[in-house]
């Protein structure tokens, strides 16, 4: 099984974002479970989202405490929640921000994790016009990952969203795919 | 067909397909979602003839819904928590005229304190209404259950509930297999009502009974659910040769067959206990499961005879009965009445509090050491709960309970 935990803000996407990855790990023929953290929601408060990958039907239904991948929206949440919390080494961490890992003074702390960066909210207004990172960050997440194709993810953007949307945020993850593919 | 959606949209998809002629809705969470996607669906004209009525409360909706029942109608609607206090009077009158009303309960926890979070105290408040209860394991049940419910209420002209944990399936998206238009048409005939209301042939329907006749009133109620375990268990065979898969039915165990402890639970969390349960068999416990599927009527029988082999019975519960305990525990103690079985009740994940892997493991070795008290409380703040009575004891206006707890929690006043 592979665990997935993705912090934002609400307003930021992070529960489509679950959402999105789950359908994208579905039409890839896998079984695939994505929840919220079930707060109650109000615009800017931090909000957790989780999604499982596997091969097999998912049964559990605790919270992800021991992700195998970080997707963190919002980089002012590093100083204000545990976003680490139950982190392994080896994990995946994927931080949308225009920094740096040195910059955010993270350097040495990701040296044991595999990491990457994406401004996906940057890439957001550029090609949705709006500033919500999550499809973005789910191309990214593709790259960094290797464990869901950007064409899954462009399909499943495409299944939930229509129209303009919907291609503005296709074209938003595949600009993140490449970015991280260059990082 | 294989969807991935959310479990609130399955099962107002599978309720669709059940041709609901009257949908009441009000909203409140964590059911909001089910009503909706209904609302959208009618609106798009996907679902005709249906009449989907936004009434002023959960009251008006159950009221709508015996309405509607009553004049021949298939009738819907969906609640939670308060929202099901509310309609409480109603609830007697659908059962007590024997209506098929087909009602989702999205399980939430009941206030005061308000909480929003899943916990089954909402349906266990209404457990003795006279409603058949269903509890779904995960959304392809909570789906498959709404489909077997229009079944069973019809068939039996009693209202059935199907009880599927807020935000934690209603919320989730997973994997479901959608059945077609045709399967659900071949497995669910047309509503054909026992009683109803029509201007051309006028009749009374709830009239009062004297102490003459409420007996035997009562009686058939509870008669009627006996004979319902009976039709509950075959139509769950007829579901799977239809569907080709298994729903409903009253329990259902899993490796059990030489299990010295047997854990019983309801709802979501039996996932999450199978999980555990195969992990803690790779270390030889033998230990197995008793899902129940069918909480009202009680499956008493089917029950005691699941459990002949068990030594032990662990009883997981998302509900508390304030002053005696565990509300399953005290159930399923009446099924093993005859025997001398341990029966520890734990209650656990109240008001949403995540039931892990890791406490369930911990309280199955408890149980399977004996050493686990008749009624316990997982994860329970102890050194919280000792602060509060501390502070009760030494001031005699010591505020509310609840803030209570939150300031020896944050450290801060709500002052």
């Amino acid at each position: 099984m592979f665990q997935v935990r993705i912090h934002g803000r609400g307003g930021q996407g992070v529960v489509t974002a679950a959402e999105l990855l789950s359908i994208a790990a579905f039409r890839e023929g896998r079984f695939a479970q994505a929840f919220p953290s079930f707060g109650s929601e109000r615009t800017g408060a931090p909000v957790v989202a989780f999604c499982r990958l596997d091969d097999k039907e998912i049964r559990v239904r605790e919270p992800i405490m021991q992700p195998d991948a970080l997707i963190i929206q919002d980089p002012t949440l590093l100083h204000q929640v545990d976003v680490f919390a139950g982190l392994s080494p080896g994990a995946f961490i994927l931080i949308n921000t225009t920094r740096t890992f040195a910059e955010l003074g993270l350097d040495d702390f990701v040296q044991k994790f595999r990491t990457c960066t994406v401004p996906a909210t940057e890439l957001a207004l550029k090609h949705v016009g709006r500033p919500v990172p999550n499809a973005a960050l789910l191309g990214g997440f593709a790259s960094l990952t290797q464990r869901i194709s950007l064409d899954s993810v462009a399909a499943a953007i495409r299944e939930k969203f229509s129209g303009k949307v919907a291609e503005g945020n296709v074209a938003a993850a595949a600009a993140a795919f490449s970015h991280a593919q260059a990082d | 067909m294989l969807k991935q959606i959310e479990g609130s949209r399955a099962v107002a998809e599978a309720v669709a397909l059940c041709r609901p002629e009257v949908i009441c809705a009000y909203p409140i969470s964590p059911q909001t979602h089910i009503v909706e996607a209904l609302g959208g669906i009618v609106a798009g004209g996907e679902l005709a003839p249906c009449e989907f009525i936004n009434v002023e409360s959960e009251f008006a909706a159950m009221s709508v819904a015996i309405g509607a029942s009553a004049a021949g109608a298939r009738a819907y609607t969906a609640t939670a928590s308060q929202g099901l206090l509310y309609m409480a009077e109603a609830l007697f009158n659908a059962s007590g005229l024997g209506l098929p009303i087909v009602m989702t309960v999205a399980n939430r926890a009941i206030g005061a304190p308000i909480n929003i979070w899943n916990d089954h105290t909402d349906a266990m408040s209404q457990r003795d209404c006279g409603w058949i209860q269903l509890f779904a394991e995960n959304n392809q049940e909570a789906l498959d259950l709404h489909i077997l419910a229009f079944r069973l209420a019809e068939e039996l002209s009693l209202p059935v509930m199907v009880c599927m944990d807020g935000f934690i399936l209603t919320h989730a998206y997973e994997r479901v297999d959608v059945p077609s238009q045709q399967q659900v048409d071949a497995y669910l005939p047309r509503f054909n009502p026992r009683q109803i209301l029509d201007p051309a042939e006028p009749v009374s329907i709830g009239a009062m009974v004297g102490p003459e006749a409420f007996m035997e009133v009562r009686y058939l109620a509870h008669a009627k659910q006996m004979q319902a375990l009976e039709l509950i268990a075959r139509w769950a065979q007829e579901f799977r040769s239809t569907f080709g898969r298994d729903a409903g039915g009253l329990v259902r165990a899993y490796r059990t067959e030489d299990a010295d402890t047997v854990v019983v639970a309801l709802g979501s969390v039996i996932g999450t206990a199978k999980d555990t349960i195969d992990e803690l068999r790779r270390g030889g416990a033998k230990i197995g499961l008793l899902g129940i599927s069918c909480f009202r009527p009680w499956p008493l029988q089917a029950i005691a005879e699941a459990l002949t082999n068990a030594g032990r019975v662990v009883v997981i519960e998302k509900s508390l009965g304030v002053g005696v305990g565990g509300i399953v525990s005290a159930n399923v103690r009446t099924a093993l009445s005859r025997r001398t079985v341990p029966v520890y009740g734990v209650i656990a994940g109240l008001g949403g509090r995540p039931i892990t892997k890791a406490s369930l493991a911990r309280v199955f070795a408890q149980a399977m050491a004996d050493e686990l008290d008749l009624t316990t409380f997982l994860d329970l703040d102890r050194a919280l709960v000792d602060k509060v009575l501390l502070k009760e004891k030494e001031l005699r206006r010591s505020g509310p309970l609840p803030e209570n707890v939150l300031r020896e929690l944050h450290g801060v006043s709500t002052r």
